[in-house]
This record gives structure tokens, sequence and C-alpha cells, in this order.
């Protein structure tokens, strides 16, 4: 009864901190601008499918690609257990689905088992490829720090969930088999499960029942507490990508990759140059708000921009691909999602503290992401492509930038003078207009 | 004097014709030196063809890709909206272009200015005239020669199109060999995004040296392209290693034009 108690306590302290931390992200993503990502819906969940859950773009890089199959697959299929434990956890009850599903439930905790163990085996390789093969990925400067702590957190915490549900599992199979497992009422025999029916054979076996009891609670309470420790560290963590990566593929850019956004802002001044009708000294529209150019802040940035800093999990497939990062350039495609994430949360609790015209004097440009990563971009879309959950640093690199050039004017010299020069010649380079058409005449 | 016809736009409407397509040269093919000879290679295929096509001349613009990319959203919706006026003036509906850059500026980014026209690249029309048998190669030139295709990142990764170059060095007869950075995860040349007009940030390394070492991996004696810059970049990196008496970087028409020897 106290247990029952207890555990509602904390279930629903669990859920309740985690919704309070979701409604902060989702009040931090709703601080984007508006774009449009609603329509062609049967595309959208094709995709969503295909890369979110049917783990497509991860498999250009086959040996990562299925040990986190394993772990993805084990973490999915586990839910239906959690459930279980929720259930009994409430009630006071052992095992509810035992009995009321019969050989379904020993194929399922079976099936369970197994994805586990490979899960185990996938989680002990991504600690190896973090520190000890230390792969070049996750040593770039922008992992430094709680980056690299972050991740190994997640898989060391993996790592106890498995050995708590075999642990449970295991001591329940060993009372089951000396007829006192709360699960069996009394019956000698065993669950069947594969790997615990071995464990609970020649791990187990030796020890008594009181001591297999406690082994088996502390199995099963560790397992409840990991669970929901897990759960409300995720809003902290990159491993938020579990949860995003779905919304965020739904919402991917199906357009070709090299079409940039269209700027109507611009489109309507630059009709206005066009037209010899317009009057140009015509005061602006009633209620017209001074519009800014590109994105200076988080807040400047579309509401995708932000959930895909969210999403992001600091794989580093972008900047592994990136030709700036590749050739030593301070350019990461990764940071530039890190530091929108990180800008994004600072923001975030500002406005919630001191309101939305509170200004702290800093930017993501600038006190974040510095003129020389952005100038080194040669908007060559690896990035794009490599992402395994469809976030596009590209395009914050591209509102970056149109902030510094339309705002400040400040850009690499040479780029100025291939403006005047486009401007001016219709063309990069200082040629007369005139002289297009002289190479039909040349030898 | 050439022997090549190229008609412009101005001349076709004074003649009271209509050509089938617009050939859209670019800044590079038009002032570039190394470019204007795949221009010319473009036009032999095309009058060899009989293809109906005509130029804008000295009233083609900039498209003003490098304006965008650098940031400059002005100048680039400006150079757009001169264009369309011209391109609509002319009524065209079909142009073709040897730069994958104004080939995905002018497919996909003017049409939300009102420039809406079926813009392919000159790959594929090659790839076409030869499908419908127009243009047949025989296989001499190049007969088992090892080329390498290096994928413009504007053509591939920006615009899906990986295949129609690959089919025309196929028809070479020649030994396409990829490298290990290809289609999708092809390495960008380091021109795009408006590192063409520009010094390179500090780094320890130019970005197409680094992607001539994976064209030199595959010892092909010949680097195929379909775009100006990187034609530029890979002649660059290519001088870099010493190797410009061994390797030659040749565009897809320049290759097929050869080989059909036009």
């Amino acid at each position: 009864m106290i247990a029952s108690i207890v555990f509602s306590v904390i279930c629903l302290a669990g859920f309740g901190f985690f919704g309070w931390n979701l409604w902060k992200i989702r009040y931090n993503i709703n601080l984007g601008k508006d774009i449009d990502r609603s329509g062609n819906k049967s595309e959208r969940l094709k995709t969503m499918l295909l890369v979110a859950f049917g783990q497509k773009k991860m498999f250009a890089r086959p040996i990562p690609a299925l040990l986190h199959l394993a772990i993805y697959v084990a973490f999915v299929i586990t839910q239906i257990e959690l459930i279980e434990i929720i259930a009994d956890g409430v009630s006071g009850q052992h095992r509810m689905f035992h009995e009321a599903l019969g050989g379904f439930y020993t194929f399922m905790i079976s099936f369970i088992e197994i994805l586990s163990v490979l899960a185990l085996i996938a989680t002990f390789a991504f600690l190896a490829r973090r520190n000890i093969i230390r792969l070049a990925r996750f040593q770039k400067p922008e992992m430094k720090g709680f980056p690299s702590l972050d991740a190994n957190l997640i898989l060391l915490g993996e790592i106890l969930l498995v050995m708590c549900i075999f642990t449970m599992n295991g001591a329940d199979e060993a009372l089951y088999l000396q007829g006192a497992s709360h699960a069996a009422h009394d019956v000698q025999g065993s669950f069947g499960f594969t790997i615990s029916a071995w464990l609970g054979e020649h791990v187990f076996s030796g020890m008594d029942v009181a001591t297999l009891h406690l082994l088996e609670r502390i199995g099963w309470w560790g397992h409840v507490t990991m669970v929901f420790a897990f759960l409300n560290y995720l809003p902290y963590s990159k491993h938020f990508h579990i949860l995003l990566a779905f919304p965020n593929t739904y919402y991917s850019n199906l357009e070709k990759k090299g079409k940039f956004t269209n700027m109507e802002s611009v489109t309507n001044e630059v009709k206005l140059m066009l037209d010899p009708n317009a009057d140009p000294y015509a005061a602006a529209p009633e209620g017209a708000e001074p519009q800014r150019f590109g994105a200076k802040d988080v807040t400047d940035l579309t509401w995708k921009n932000l959930m895909d800093a969210y999403t992001c999990t600091e794989c580093g497939r972008c900047t592994s691909a990136c030709p700036a990062n590749i050739t030593g350039k301070l350019l990461s495609p990764r940071k530039i999602m890190m530091d929108t994430r990180d800008r994004l949360m600072e923001v975030g609790d500002n406005f919630r503290k001191h309101g939305k015209d509170y200004d702290d004097g800093k930017a993501l440009l600038g006190s974040y992401i510095l003129e020389e990563e952005l100038w080194a971009c040669t908007s060559c879309n690896a990035c794009v492509q490599e992402c395994p959950v469809n976030i596009d640093p590209l395009s914050i690199i591209v509102d970056l930038r149109r902030y510094l050039v339309m705002e400040e004017s400040k850009m690499p010299t040479e780029l100025t003078g291939m403006l005047t020069n486009i401007e001016n010649n219709g063309a990069p380079w200082q040629f007369s207009p005139a002289d297009r058409g002289n190479w039909i005449h040349e030898d | 004097m050439s022997n090549l016809k190229v008609p412009t736009m101005a001349e076709m409407m004074a003649a009271g014709e209509t050509p089938d397509i617009l050939f859209w040269v670019g800044c590079s093919g038009s002032f570039d030196d190394r470019a204007k000879k795949i221009t010319k290679a473009v036009v032999k295929i095309l009058n060899h063809c009989n293809v109906k096509f005509a130029v804008l001349g000295a009233e083609e613009s900039c498209t003003g890709d490098p304006a965008k990319r650098a940031g400059n959203e002005f100048t680039f919706q400006m150079q757009a909206m001169m264009n369309i006026q011209v391109l609509d003036g002319y009524e065209v509906k079909r142009i073709v272009t040897a730069c994958p850059h104004c080939f995905n500026t002018l497919k996909n980014e003017y049409p939300e200015l009102g420039g809406n026209y079926e813009v392919i690249h000159h790959t594929q029309l090659i790839q076409d005239l030869i499908n419908t048998g127009k243009l047949t190669i025989e296989g001499g030139t190049y007969k088992g020669k090892k080329i390498t295709f290096h994928d413009p990142c504007y053509l591939g990764r920006a615009n899906d199109v990986y295949e129609a170059p690959r089919v025309l060095i196929e028809k070479l007869d020649a030994e396409l060999v990829e490298m290990k950075r290809c289609k999708t995860n092809g390495l960008c040349c380091g021109a795009g995004g408006a590192q063409m007009f520009k010094e390179a940030e500090k780094g320890n390394k130019e970005i197409n040296v680094e992607r001539t070492e994976d064209a030199l991996e595959t010892s092909a004696t010949i680097i195929a392209t379909g775009c100006p810059f990187c034609n530029t970049m890979m002649t660059d990196g290519v001088k870099n290693f010493n190797k410009e008496h061994e390797i030659a970087v040749l565009d897809v028409a320049e290759l097929i034009a050869n080989a059909a020897e036009l």
C-alpha cells in the first residue's frame, strides 16, 4: 500500500515535471517566426516514417546505424513492459500481464530481453567509440565539457537500466524456480524468458528467498527510478531527439535543397523600385512594423530552425561532411545548431523571467556564432544531406549572412566588389555587359 | 571568325522565328576564357543536332545566384526581376544552361518571383539528344580511358541530378570510376556559396586540394565536371599537384563534342 502511494507520487511528479519542461520547450520553439510547413501531408508522413521511424538516413553509415538500431528498437519495444510496470506500481500487483497474456507474455519479455542484450552491446560500443577509439567527430571543440559528459551519462544510464531489468527478471526467475515468485502464486516453474531463464538458473540460483525478493525489488525500483530520471533528464540533454525526431522530420523542407527561401519583404521593396509609377515618398502603410532583414538572434529565425536546434543530438555527421570543417576552418554545422539551442534556452528563460521586451545585450550572432564561421560556408548542402533527422543548418547560416549583409553591410571586401559588379555590370566580375556576347565571334 | 551558328533572341525575333530552347550562357560561360570553351562545346553539339536555339547575348545578365548565396537578397531580386522581364518579353518557355548555379536559380528561385520556365542542365539535354537518336557517339576518342565525375553541389545534392552526366560518360565507352565521396556524399569543390569570389577563411587546407586528392586516388586521367566553377577549382587543384600534363579537367559537354568529333 505504501509502495503504491510512493510509486504514484513519483509517477505524478515525474510526468508533471517533464510536462512543465515540455511546455517550456514548446514556448521557446514558438518564439520563432512563422513558416508554412502544413501542406502535402502524405509526403510529410512518408518522410517521417522513412527517416525517423525507419532510420533511413542513419544507414549511410552502416556500423553506427546497426548499433543505433539495436538501442532504438529496444527502447521502443520496452515501452510495452513499461506499461506493465506502471500498472503494477500503481495497483501493487506483480506482473499483471503474466497470466492474462500467457504465451504471448513470455514471447514479449523474451524479445525485450534479447533486444536489451543487443542494446547493451551497442551501448558499450558507443562508449568505446567516444572514449577509447575517440572518433574525430566526437572530439571537436564544441564537444568539450557538458556535451561529452551528456553523451556518456546517457550511455551509462542505459547500462544501469538494462542491469536493473536483468536483476529484476533474473531474481524473479530464481524465485519462481523455488516456488516463491509473487507472479506465480507459490507454484514452482519457469517464466521461460530467453535471457533471464539462464540468469535465474546460473547467477541467482544459490541465493535464499529473502535476498532474491530484495534483489527483485532493487531491480524493479531501480528500473522505475532510471525511467523517470531519464525522462526528466531528456529536456536538458541532446537526447531529446528521441521525441523531436518525429515532428522534426514530419515538418522537413520538401523543396529542392538548392532552393533558398524567397524574402517577401524584399520582393515588395524591389517591386516598388522597378515600378515607374511608385511614389518614392509614400508613407509606410498604417501599422506596418519595421522589419529586420535576415537573422541576428534566435527570435529572427523560424520555428522550424528552432525545432531543428532542439532535435540535434550532436552526432556530428554534418560537421564530418562539411568541406569547410574538413579543411580546418572554424565553421562546424553542429556548433551552429548547438549555439542556436543554447541561445534559445537563454532567451526563453529571460522572456519568462523579465517579459518579452527584455534585452540581455547578447545575440546569437556575435555572442555565439562568429562572422568567420558564416563566411566559411560553401552552401554545398552536405550538412543537410547528412543529418539523420533532417536538420537544416544551412538556412540558419544564410539568414545570419542576410542580416550581416543587408542590415550591417558587413562582409568580406571581395564580396562587396562582387556585389557592386553584379549591380553595375550584371556579372560578378568587372566586364562590360556589352561584351557578354563577344565569345560568339572569338576563335 | 568562328563557324558556330549562335543566333540571339533579338535576331530570331526580327526574323519572325521562335527558338525551341534558350541557351542561358551565364557569366562564367560568357566571360571566363576556360568556360567559354565549354560554352562552345555546347553550341557545337546544338548546331550538330540542328537544335533550334538562341542566346540572349548582351541582354543576358547575372541570375543573381552569388548575391543570394552571399546574403544580399536585394541584389538577387533586382537581377531576377530584370531577367524575368527579358525572358518573358521573348516568351521563353524552355531554358538549357551549362552552369548548375544558373540552373538552380532559374529553376527553383525564379518561380516565386513570377518567372516560370522549364529549366534543364546541358547534360540532361545532351542525354535527350542521344536518346532520341539525334546524336550518336563512336567510342573511339575516350575508349577505355579512366574518367571520374565530380558532382557539382548545385546539380547533385541541390537538385538530385546524378545520372545524366554519368550516362553520358558511359556512352564514351570510357571506364567511369567513382571517387570515394560521390553523388549524395560528393565533396564540394570549394567555389559555392559565393566562395568563388573571395579568399577562403583561415584553415589548414584549400577545399579544392582536398577534393583533387579524391580524384587522384581514382587514378583517373580525366576529371569530368558539369560546372564552370568546379572546372576552375579542379583545374587549380590538379596544378597544385603538378599533374596538369597527366590529368585533364573537362566538362562533360567537351567530352561529348570531342568524341563526336565536332
